[in-house]
């Protein structure tokens, strides 16, 4: 069982509390862009063994969207933070660099 | 004009603990800024009292504030006084970017009281209830088995738990389920 916490509410919120919304971080690839860049955004996902970001809606709770930092082998979960931002912050690299040194998910590490 | 009705009127069980239909309770939901000054003095105008901080409950003289999401709080106050707290809010807020519906006849309200009302709630919804972790003061909002519900305690001795209108049966024979005699717990 996956524990969030909702960084805008502040409640452990538990998987059954919460709704997936894919893959964290994605660039949108819109008009202008090429055929390549637009496939990509629809379709290619990093789908790694190890560090993650997701995010996620406290649909039972609060409402709010957010990203969460976590390992798909072992299901921990090094952070969660709100979603209006385009890279994860700083502290939350710092703390998977602590548990997984050199980890790398698409241009952050 | 029609005589308004509470979902389950009457409805009561009595178990492990008392579940009741609470009858008609007015509530407002207000969405905005809730740091702004109009805002605040859009609480004051329903409430006579504070705007609730984080997952907080602020009862003022003439009603109680429940703080719902970031930006999202729940106003209660008696059922027939709604129209004109409602006139009061809106004119607080003036023109600031913000929301504030009736939303009384939308939602239903069961008061769950006893010594094992802890332990009925507990076996519904995926929140810590120990006495430490939830205490009046406190509101939550998750889910209570299929349904979403919001869950407080106005005094030490019970809680009280919204759900949407249309699930008030289910919500109200999921309350009476979990109260069945002999199937205490013991947890708290």
């Amino acid at each position: 069982m996956l524990i969030l916490t909702c960084p805008y509410c502040g409640v452990d919120a538990e998987e059954t509390e919460l709704a997936p919304g894919g893959e964290a971080h994605l660039k949108r690839f819109g008009p202008g862009a090429s055929d390549e860049e637009f496939r990509d955004y629809l379709f290619a996902r990093e789908n790694p063994k190890g560090v993650h970001f997701e995010r996620w809606r406290h649909a039972h709770g609060c409402g709010k969207w957010f990203h969460a930092a976590r390992c798909t082998m072992t299901l921990e979960v090094f952070g969660t933070y709100p979603a209006q931002t385009t890279k994860p912050p700083k502290a939350i690299r710092e703390a998977i660099t602590a548990k997984r040194p050199g980890w790398t998910w698409r241009e952050f590490e | 004009m029609s005589e308004p009705i509470s979902a389950l009127p009457g409805a009561r069980h009595d178990g492990l603990a008392r579940i009741e239909e609470a009858g008609l309770q007015g509530m407002i939901t207000l969405r905005g800024d809730l740091a702004t000054k109009p805002v605040k003095a859009a609480v004051a105008a329903a409430t006579g009292g504070k705007t609730p901080g984080l997952r907080g409950v602020a009862a003022g003289k003439t009603g109680t504030a429940l703080w719902m999401s970031p930006d999202e709080l729940l106003l209660l106050c008696p059922y027939d006084e709604v129209a004109q707290r409602l006139e009061k809010v809106t004119a607080a807020l003036g023109d600031a970017h913000a929301l504030a519906v009736d939303v009384s006849d939308a939602r239903a309200m069961f008061s769950v009281s006893g010594p094992a009302a802890r332990e009925v709630l507990a076996k519904l919804c995926p929140v810590d209830l120990s006495p430490q972790a939830f205490a009046p003061g406190v509101v939550r909002r998750s889910r209570m088995a299929q349904v979403p519900a919001a869950i407080w305690m106005p005094d030490a001795q019970g809680f009280r738990v919204i759900c949407f209108r249309s699930v008030a049966r289910y919500a109200f024979d999921l309350l009476g389920a979990a109260a069945q005699p002999g199937s205490a717990v013991g947890v708290y």
